[in-house]
């Protein structure tokens, strides 16, 4: 070791590159990278000589040749697209957040890539094609919450991609337009690890299928589509019983070929089974075929299920181990007190909505505090309700004081504490209080500016913060722009903040990562501000077609090395 | 504050709509046309759907990402389609319009605009998982929009007064009401509240309607369905084929409950023909 520096106690001496590479090689954590990259100018290059993975989070933060210039290595990339709303259709078709210019790029700057995991982007069936066809070692295709392709593009993949090992389709805005794309894999492909095509609505060839997965001795998730029978799914765990996520299709029909006692050795074969999901349409009668499994079981998706509470209860009665549970809120309250009678070490639930519109189902506040109640551990919570208390909340934050992820979705409206007819600033307050460690809040409900300000106070670590209907005045959000210094992601829809509000938090707007105010006071002259102010940012306006042309209804404002967008539709205006 | 955005509950992208009238075909047909073509024009799902809708004059916005599964209605199209025939959207389609529009103005807010209407993705539910849903509980549709209802299922929600949950049911599964009734009557009987005992099938085919009713009146349960106008009619008084047709939910109610509903059904069945 070269010790270049013993003559000055402050300098670091240089340890060799060949060390340095090495060692670097083997970091995979991000945030350890950026640190090291942050020592010095030879560690960070060495630093990106050696990355090997990135996860870009914004596409428009960033260009393609930028990141093929600084990072040369790179096997694996993570990209999102569109703002997190545009799942919930509040940004237009053609927005943008295309795949094809980044392939484009990496098809030169690293032709050997194996990985591309997509979240909200644009991706046509000539990308997946062009994808298939010039990276010859690609291996890893996961795509959520993407639009604008088809099973054809999947076709090309399977067609193509001769070491292919992952092919992960969740819920996506793809066309279905048959063809049986399974059946281009070809017969020698036996490397498969992942299969995930619960979310594509046609049948594909089951002796494919069959085929495909017996020649698959390493695959560990499989997830069906609804269109596979329950026969079929057995036949499929005789021959995989090494898989540890099973997605089951419906979970439906009739058992022809075999009976309840076969279906349940089948499961029991299945030792390593973590994580079971799909149950689009479930017969009752064979839900007990899966007791054997559910005592390993860590994660159970329920979330597509017309459960009740009863039923709920007998399959968690097997489930001690769960730490993830995801289900409809068919269950009711008392399918929730189940989940806090049966799984002691939940960190997770989900209650989805099966029907937001019908003001008399679902879950109330008692379910909620009833699983605070039984599950200690719980940290993660995405709660679809009609109706809420504060009281209740409280009560959860004290049971429950580890929340990193509290997303309360009350879906009315302005809906204030049903009990007391007050808003619901205080639960919102006990939350951010209690909860140190809170990285992510949704909040709902009638909300005055004194819940921001319990934000704004509290919330030290609040990373995402989601808003909609809720604050009196500029004040709210002043309070959560001044006072969240960790903030990353602020969504706000319908909320009475207008320009002084979004002009508050001018530092704030660097450091975070990206803001979009919809339905609120903003006006063009504002935003205009905005982007004078601070040229790092794209301040962007989605025009409405028709609508004040002062206002300013739709504005995505993210931080970025990439200069205003050149890719940007007519109706993106940046300013 | 926004301009105060007509009733899209799901949430057809505001840019591809001008006008966001639910019965407004044209300008959809036309927008569906800019949108991917390849998405559009391929029909998903179950045979006679998407042409169904547009001879309904359902509205019918095929953005590609909500064209999967075949399902291409979000529960905004379910629940504010004007001409009706799809399950709680005509009983419940003036409460739910009125009673949003009013939830701007009764909310006691200081400087709140309120929401006028039901406004674009709201709650917060991925497209995906809406028309996943919307595909399971509006099957139905499928086959009864069609001309003979051939294949496909018939599902609609049981509900039943009093018990924690709903249940689908398949009505193309049963062939007359004494094959529902037992059907029923096996789901919730953990929760019946009389004795809605099943005398066996009685009387010839085509007639087991008055078995129905003599069964469910001698109990303190009555099945009671909402038809294709929102009304709630007494299971029963219509031949089977006439009740599938217009049936799209089934709720089990107590007997007190169901007083109202005889006349009612028996003017009903008068009427159509």
């Amino acid at each position: 070791m070269t010790d270049s520096g013993s003559t000055d106690p402050t300098r670091i001496p240089s340890l060799p590159e060949v060390f340095l590479k090495r060692t670097f090689s083997l970091i995979n954590s991000t945030s350890d990278r950026n640190s090291l990259s942050l020592v010095c100018k030879d560690w960070y290059n060495y630093e990106r000589l050696t990355r090997r993975h990135v996860s870009i989070r914004n596409c428009y933060a960033v260009t393609p040749e930028i990141v093929a210039a600084r990072f040369p290595a790179i096997r694996s990339v993570s990209l999102k697209g569109k703002p997190r709303f545009s799942d919930f259709n509040l940004v237009p078709e053609d927005w943008g957040a295309d795949i094809q210019p980044w392939l484009s790029v990496f098809v030169t700057a690293y032709p050997l890539l194996e990985e591309l995991r997509l979240k909200r982007m644009s991706v046509c069936d000539d990308s997946l094609e062009f994808l298939a066809m010039n990276f010859d070692a690609f291996k890893a295709l996961s795509m959520l919450s993407c639009d604008g392709f088809s099973t054809i593009g999947l076709e090309a993949i399977a067609t193509h991609c001769k070491n292919l090992t992952e092919l992960d389709i969740q819920e996506n805005g793809v066309a279905d337009v048959g063809g049986d794309w399974l059946s281009f894999f070809p017969e020698n492909l036996t490397s498969l690890e992942v299969l995930n095509f619960a979310n594509l609505g046609n049948e594909v060839s089951f002796d494919v299928l069959e085929s495909l997965v017996s020649r698959s001795k390493s695959l560990r998730v499989l997830k069906v589509n609804q269109k596979v029978s329950l026969d079929q799914l057995r036949k499929l765990l005789v021959l995989a019983p090494q898989l540890t996520e099973l997605g089951t299709g419906t979970f439906s029909g009739d058992l022809v070929s075999s009976s309840v006692n076969e279906l349940e050795s089948a499961f029991s074969k299945c030792g390593n089974l973590q994580t079971l999901s799909g149950f689009w349409d479930p017969s009752l009668l064979y839900i007990p075929a899966l007791y054997p499994v559910c005592g390993g079981l860590t994660f159970l998706n329920l979330s597509y299920s017309v459960l009740g509470a009863d039923e709920l209860e007998q399959i968690l009665t097997h489930c001690k181990l769960l730490t993830r549970l995801w289900v409809l809120d068919t269950v009711g309250d008392k399918g929730l007190e189940a989940v806090g009678s049966h799984c002691p070490l939940l960190e997770e639930l989900r209650v989805y909505p099966d029907d937001p519109l019908d003001q008399q189902s679902g879950v109330s506040e008692s379910g909620l505090v009833a699983v605070s109640n039984g599950c200690p551990k719980l940290h993660y919570i995405l709660y679809f309700c009609q109706r809420m208390t504060n009281a209740a909340i409280v009560a959860v934050a004290q049971n429950c004081p580890n929340f990193t992820h509290f997303r309360l979705c009350i879906m009315k409206p302005h809906e204030p504490d049903y009990l007391t007819n007050e808003p619901m600033d205080e639960a919102f307050g006990a939350i951010v209080k209690t909860c140190v460690n809170l990285q992510r809040l949704s909040v709902s409900g009638l909300l005055t500016d004194l819940a921001f300000e319990y934000i704004g106070k509290y919330a030290k670590n609040l990373e995402t913060l989601s808003v909609a209907f809720a604050g009196n005045s500029d004040a709210g959000m002043e309070y959560v722009m001044r006072g969240c210094p960790k903030l990353k992601r602020l969504e706000i829809r319908d909320c009475p903040f207008g320009d002084s509000a979004l002009l508050s938090g001018l530092s704030q707007c660097e450091s975070m990562r990206s803001l979009w105010m919809s339905a609120c006071n903003l006006t063009m002259n504002g935003c205009k501000k905005l982007a004078q102010e601070k040229a790092m940012l794209n301040v962007e306006v989605i025009k409405d077609e028709d609508g004040d042309d002062s206002l300013a209804n739709k504005v995505y404002v993210y931080r970025t090395v990439a200069g205003p967008r050149k890719d940007a539709p007519p109706f993106v205006v940046t300013l | 504050m926004s301009v105060p955005l007509e009733h899209d509950y799901i949430g057809l992208s505001d840019a591809s709509r001008s006008s966001v009238e639910s019965s407004n075909i044209s300008s959809d047909s036309e927008t569906n046309n800019v949108l991917n073509l390849k998405a559009t024009e391929l029909s998903l799902g179950l045979p006679g759907f998407s042409k169904n809708f547009e001879e309904n004059g359902c509205c019918t916005k095929f953005e590609p990402k909500n064209f999967m599964l075949g399902a291409k209605r979000g529960f905004s199209d379910v629940n504010l389609d004007v001409n009706g025939g799809f399950e709680k959207v005509q009983g419940l389609k003036g409460d739910l319009v009125d009673g949003v529009v009013k939830v701007g103005e009764e909310k006691k807010k200081d400087a709140v605009p309120s929401a006028k209407a039901q406004v674009v993705g709201w709650p917060p539910i991925r497209s995906f998982r809406k028309n996943t849903m919307a595909t399971n509980v509006s099957k139905n549709g499928d086959a009864r929009e069609g001309s003979s209802g051939s294949g496909g299922c018939l599902y609609v929600k049981v509900s039943m007064d009093g018990a924690p949950y709903l249940r689908k049911i398949d009505l193309k599964v049963y062939h007359n009401y004494a094959e529902l009734s037992k059907a029923l009557e096996k789901m919730f009987s953990c929760f019946t509240l009389g004795q809605c005992t099943s005398n066996g099938v009685r009387g010839r085919e085509g007639l087991s309607e008055s078995n129905l009713k003599d069964l469910l009146h001698g109990s303190e349960c009555v099945l009671t369905y909402e038809d294709k106008d929102g009304d709630w009619m007494l299971v029963g008084d219509v031949p089977w084929e006439m009740f599938i047709d217009s049936c799209k939910r089934l709720r089990i109610m107590k007997g007190s409950e169901a007083i109202g509903l005889a006349p009612r059904s028996v003017d009903k069945g008068k009427n159509r023909n």
